[in-house]
């Protein structure tokens, strides 16, 4: 039996504004699927990346409609992850900066995301088998 | 544990934040407990320097009556018992060579620094 990996991330870029998110999601999935228990502090502008209210929208130049756009939220990605490393034996312990939170007004999170600080990410890298920080750049 | 806290984004969004965030997410876990050093490279050698001068911003009416002060941050590091190094190479190459630094702050060459890495359980890039 495998035995299960507690790995720790940390997030820094806001959605929508660096690819470095999309890889880190990537990266996210192939542990959630090896049931990996995974951590994830999401610092400054990513604790909007699982902002309750974002919407999918239109696309005009596109010529869809909103429901064929089928615009990628970010919020919808943990969600389907945090589903994703259950379904596979393993769990996403989500964590956002409580400042970073509320200076930014995203207060409202989807379930299962939870409001910490730097000493709850010291802990979890404490207790992780490797931490992995993905900072923003320029 | 022991981390490594590599910062080379400099300036990022200071002025709003009013400080360095990953100066102060050290300063956080530290008060949590942490044991952490600081290197401060490419950009962020400047942090190092003592004299910066933030303050004056104001648009319209408002006015920013604290301003970030981050030489003093980084001071603040050192007298919480955090180590600071600034790579030697990136202040020459920026002609800051013979610029005073804060008080306590050590240099590091690029040739030291991975001997430097070894000693700790985690390395953070920033």
């Amino acid at each position: 039996m495998r035995e299960r990996k507690t790995l720790t991330f940390l997030l820094m870029d806001p959605p929508y504004e660096s690819a470095r998110t999309t890889t880190a999601f990537r990266v996210l999935q192939v542990a959630a699927q090896r049931g990996y228990d995974i951590k994830v502090f999401a610092y400054e502008g990513a604790v909007a990346l699982s902002f309750a209210q974002q919407t999918a929208h239109a696309n005009a130049v596109h010529g869809r409609d909103a429901e064929t756009e089928h615009h990628p939220l970010p919020k919808d990605w943990i969600a389907a992850l945090m589903r994703d490393a259950t379904a596979n034996g393993g769990r996403i312990d989500w964590v956002n900066c409580g400042l970073c939170v509320d200076e930014r007004g995203v207060g409202a999170a989807i379930e299962g995301v939870r409001r910490g600080s730097p000493a709850d990410f010291w802990k979890l890298a404490t207790d992780s088998d490797n931490t992995l920080v993905i900072p923003t750049r320029g | 544990m022991k981390a490594l806290q590599i910062i080379e984004t400099a300036y990022r969004a200071t002025i709003e934040e009013q400080d360095d965030t990953v100066v102060w997410f050290t300063h956080a876990m530290r008060g949590a407990g942490a044991e952490l050093a600081v290197v401060l490279r490419a950009g962020a050698v400047n942090y190092a320097l003592p004299g910066q001068d933030a303050s004056g911003l104001a648009f319209g009416d408002w006015r920013q009556t604290q301003p970030p002060r981050i030489a003093g941050d980084v001071a603040a590091l050192l007298g919480r018992g955090v180590p600071v190094y600034v790579v030697t190479e990136d202040l020459r190459i920026r002609g800051l060579a013979e610029a005073p630094l804060v008080d306590g702050v050590k240099c590091i060459s690029d040739e030291q620094l991975p001997k430097l890495v070894e000693e700790y359980d985690h390395v953070w890039s920033w």
